[in-house]
């Protein structure tokens, strides 16, 4: 079986953490497309010119980082809900 | 003040003739695969390529039509943003010229090539046409394998690679331009390497 | 003298190698001291951004092989062909240097005794590193959790932590720990033949009924593997975490 040439979520743990201000691997989202709710970390992720994350289950994708000399550009292409939980995490 | 890492040169070719690759891309011998997403697997069968002019009815090609267009080989440089370059790759497949032909219409200056699973790009035609562009079906004398693109992907070296649709399966022309995938999350809307066009404003 | 954190910014840090283990021909363990380091949790990560004296920059991400102790911090780097990073880190970085790392990184990949177990590591060549941190972290905190860990590699002499691996078996109680070499073995060898497949899986891992946590690490393609396999065994997705390190393998 070919493999996809994907990474994990945890593959943009420290973007993610640019973006955000936090860590949020370990949060869940909803896919907009098909209703799935996954870990962040579980997400699909094609790094190429820019870094996309892709619904596990629907392939949809879910958000694009473009990285440039400015920092970054995010789009929140497929996220219906995003789970910040409060509380002491590293 | 940026801390420099004692010893660290990183890995950058310096014997290539200056003015042979565009400003900030190194050279690579690699074939880098890059994807936004998976690669799909389209058996000749039932690919289809399929042009699309709204002035005029749909023209749509099998594989085995593709294979009756007359092809060309080409040996080209290209240039992905993510700063790769890779000299002298050839490359077989059907000029963008002669699928292009019955497109007459001045006002239609604008082609946005669409890919089995979703990829889109745009050009201007008239980057497609007099010798720029080709559909192509082979890479270095091999029909180009899926993870490059394959069955046939779009080739248009003197742009960003990003413009060179892998899994190419239509192309619609039309009067008015819109961005593809990577243009609308902010990449350049042309993508001129020798001008560094990477991104949006640049 | 390392800043001190912003809210929500991963301040980069300046750390200093200190110990260097090479662990086998091509891989290498490197202790970083590192003022200001705050802790880690066993499965998290590190940036390292490498600086040239023109400005060129490169950074990559490696993931930390031993549990929190101080100002310390273990990465296990494996030498990649045509790198750009692993190769300054196992051909050029000597003892004394100084290095930029930010961290810890990474909440989901993560294992501490108390989400409990069976635990259940699986790694591919240096996808052994993050996991290495969670048995390290299980053995040293005395925990209970019964742990089965296995490994593939290409030799006998591939193997990463093989020693440490051996005494953590007879010393500690409910670790089982299983090889798999997959292009040559030695004479009389004990351990597993062959690529991790679906056959070695049904027999050596935690049976789906245990509801282990499962960790796999590695290459993309043994990762793909062996987590569609556990899943095919009947394992729930949502108690296996994957780390792909990529389709180097």
């Amino acid at each position: 079986m070919d493999s996809e040439r994907h990474l994990d979520g945890n593959a943009l743990a420290g973007m993610l953490y640019d973006i955000f201000g936090r860590e949020m691997t370990h949060e869940c989202g909803c896919c907009a497309q098909c209703g799935a709710t996954n870990q962040l970390g579980a997400a699909r992720v094609y790094r190429a010119a820019g870094d996309v994350l892709r619904c596990p289950d629907c392939e949809h994708v879910l958000m694009v980082i473009v990285s440039d000399a400015r920092g970054m550009r995010v789009s929140f292409e497929s996220i219906h809900w995003l789970r910040v939980t409060t509380g002491t995490k590293k | 003040m940026t801390f420099i890492t004692r010893g660290f040169r990183g890995r950058r070719e310096t014997d290539v003739p200056t003015g042979r690759i565009p400003p900030g891309q190194y050279v690579t011998s690699d074939f880098p695969v890059l994807s936004a997403g998976p690669t799909p697997r389209i058996p000749l069968e039932s690919w289809r390529f399929t042009l699309t002019d709204p002035l005029r009815s749909e023209r749509s090609w099998t594989w085995s039509e593709f294979m009756e267009l007359p092809r060309e080989t080409v040996t080209v440089d290209i240039h992905c943003v993510t700063k790769w370059s890779k000299l002298d790759t050839t490359w077989e497949g059907v000029s963008l010229d002669t699928l292009l032909a019955d497109v007459t219409d001045k006002t239609q200056r604008h082609v946005l090539f669409s890919s089995y699973g979703g990829y889109t790009t745009n050009l201007p035609i008239e980057d497609l046409t007099g010798g720029k562009a080709w559909i192509a079906i082979n890479y270095d004398g091999q029909p180009l394998h899926p993870e490059h693109g394959g069955p046939a992907r779009l080739l248009v070296p003197h742009l960003y690679f990003w413009k060179s649709a892998k899994w190419v399966r239509g192309a619609t022309v039309s009067d008015s331009d819109r961005p593809g995938f990577w243009e609308s999350y902010g990449y350049h809307n042309y993508g001129d390497p020798w001008r560094e066009q990477r991104y949006q404003g640049d | 003298m390392a800043g001190a954190a912003l809210p929500g910014r991963l301040n980069w840090l300046i750390a200093k190698a200190g110990e260097i283990v090479d662990e086998t021909d091509r891989v290498r363990s490197i202790v970083l001291d590192c003022p200001g380091w705050p802790g880690h949790l066993p499965g998290q990560h590190i940036d390292i951004r490498l600086t040239a004296e023109d400005g060129y920059q490169a950074q990559r991400s490696y993931s930390i092989s031993a549990p929190a102790d101080g100002e310390q911090v273990v990465i296990t780097v494996e030498l990649v062909d045509d790198g750009e990073v692993s190769p300054f880190l196992i051909e050029d970085l000597r003892v004394g240097d100084q290095i930029e790392i930010r961290g810890p990184i990474g909440g989901y990949f993560v294992w501490e005794p108390s989400r409990g177990g069976p635990l259940q590591l699986l790694g591919g060549g240096s996808g052994v590193a993050p996991l290495m941190a969670m048995l390290r972290e299980r053995v040293r905190s005395g925990s209970d959790v019964p742990v089965r860990y296995l490994s593939s590699a290409r030799s006998y002499d591939d193997l990463i932590f093989r020693q440490e691996l051996e005494s953590i078996t007879s010393e500690a109680e409910e670790v089982e720990v299983l090889h798999a070499l997959t292009r040559s073995q030695p004479p009389r060898w004990t351990g597993l033949t062959g690529r991790v497949n679906r056959v070695m899986l049904a027999q050596h891992v935690w049976p789906a009924f245990t509801r282990p946590l499962c960790y796999v690490c590695g290459p993309t393609g043994f990762v793909e593997t062996v987590a569609s396999t556990l899943v095919a065994l009947g394992h729930q997705p949502g108690r296996i975490k994957t780390e792909r390190f990529g389709p180097t393998s």
